[in-house]
């Protein structure tokens, strides 16, 4: 049993190599067999250079780099191709999913045979550091619409770090038409539908590290078209 | 459907689907807005026949006098309840001084281990 992790990447030279040794170290603490695969959007500050180094270090058959100028949300069915494993993990480059030993999802996953495992930063001790009342209420609040509208049977639809089995993730991936953010819904929503099990995992969003958080009116905007467009579509 | 109402905590997170999801459920083909729209038409058509009901048709008075401004109450109580289900999930939103004090050490640990692997950063 191996695991695939999806990492894609824009600019994340300075956390990419952390959180790659962050997960070397989380999967061979546990015994499991994993692969990561980096697929960069031909970023300009030289992370695919870190991400060569980092093949070095660690050897082709577990960093895997692909390069792939993509719209958000597609870099996953570009990367799921060439990933080996019957689990693949998505989740962000930039250190904001903090990957502790509570990542261990496939213990979670082996516990209820769940089909999708999501983190949640809604729930158990799941949370988020580095937030002000602003940012908690918008995310609370947004949550809150998105239950009441899609009643999506997750408690974090947003947040992107998940488990999937590989026939799972694909046979979504085929289904969903969002980009971004959306997209990232859009999966559970449709799981949901198609009768897949979901098992959630509280995990902690820190705040990104390195570099800037997007969350600005745009964002919202976008959010709020997404939510409508799913609830009408789906 | 599952219900809207705030999940409990479960010790076990899970959700499992409910029957109603199978592909073969009317319920199924129906997107979230034809489903509101559907209970809102039910809703909609049942208060009108009580509450604007020809003379000869009413019901008891203080039966009307009840219904009427009924959609009215459901819709203060809905924000009303959204509010406080907001403001409860907001008070007690997780801050993870742990997780991120870990995050800072596991950084530390990480940038002396790949350099000393020969990583330039």
């Amino acid at each position: 049993e191996r695991v695939s992790v999806l990492l894609p990447t824009y600019n994340e030279r300075d956390n990419l190599p952390l959180v790659v040794w962050l997960l070397v170290r989380t999967f061979s603490d546990s015994g499991i067999d994993f692969e990561i695969i980096i697929i960069d959007d031909g970023s300009p500050d030289g992370t695919q250079e870190i991400a060569q180094q980092l093949e070095k270090i660690y050897g082709s058959d577990k960093i895997v780099r692909k390069l792939f100028l993509f719209p958000s949300g597609t870099a996953y069915i570009h990367g799921m191709k060439y990933a080996t494993g019957n689990f693949i993990v998505i989740m962000d480059a930039d250190l904001s999913h903090h990957v502790r030993l509570d990542f261990m999802y496939c213990g979670k996953q082996k516990e209820g045979n769940f089909d999708i495992v999501s983190g949640t930063r809604y729930k158990g001790n799941g949370g988020v550091y580095g937030w002000d009342l602003k940012r908690k209420l918008i995310s609370r609040g947004a949550n809150f619409l998105t239950q009441v509208l899609l009643r999506p049977g997750a408690s974090d639809l947003t947040g992107s770090f998940r488990l999937y089995r590989k026939e799972v993730l694909q046979k979504l991936m085929e289904k969903c038409v969002s980009k971004g953010y959306v997209f990232q819904m859009e999966m559970i929503v449709r799981a949901r539908q198609l009768g897949y099990t979901i098992g959630e995992v509280p995990i902690s969003f820190v705040d990104r590290v390195y570099g800037e958080s997007k969350l600005g009116g745009n964002e919202i905007v976008s959010f709020l078209k997404g939510l409508l467009t799913l609830f009408a579509t789906t | 459907p599952l219900p809207v109402f705030p999940l409990p905590l479960f010790p076990s997170l899970s959700f499992s689907p409910s029957p109603l999801s199978h592909p073969l459920s009317p319920q199924a083909a129906m997107t979230k807005l034809g489903q509101w729209l559907c209970g809102l038409a039910l809703l909609g058509s049942a208060w009108a026949a009580l509450a604007l009901a020809p003379p000869g048709l009413q019901p008891p008075a203080p039966l009307r006098q009840a219904l009427l401004p009924l959609p009215v109450y459901l819709l203060v109580a809905f924000g009303c309840y959204s509010l406080a289900t907001v403001g409860y999930r907001l008070a007690t939103f997780n801050d993870c001084e742990e997780a991120a004090a870990e995050l800072q050490e596991h950084i530390k640990a990480a940038r002396a281990d790949l350099r000393r692997r020969g990583l330039r950063l």
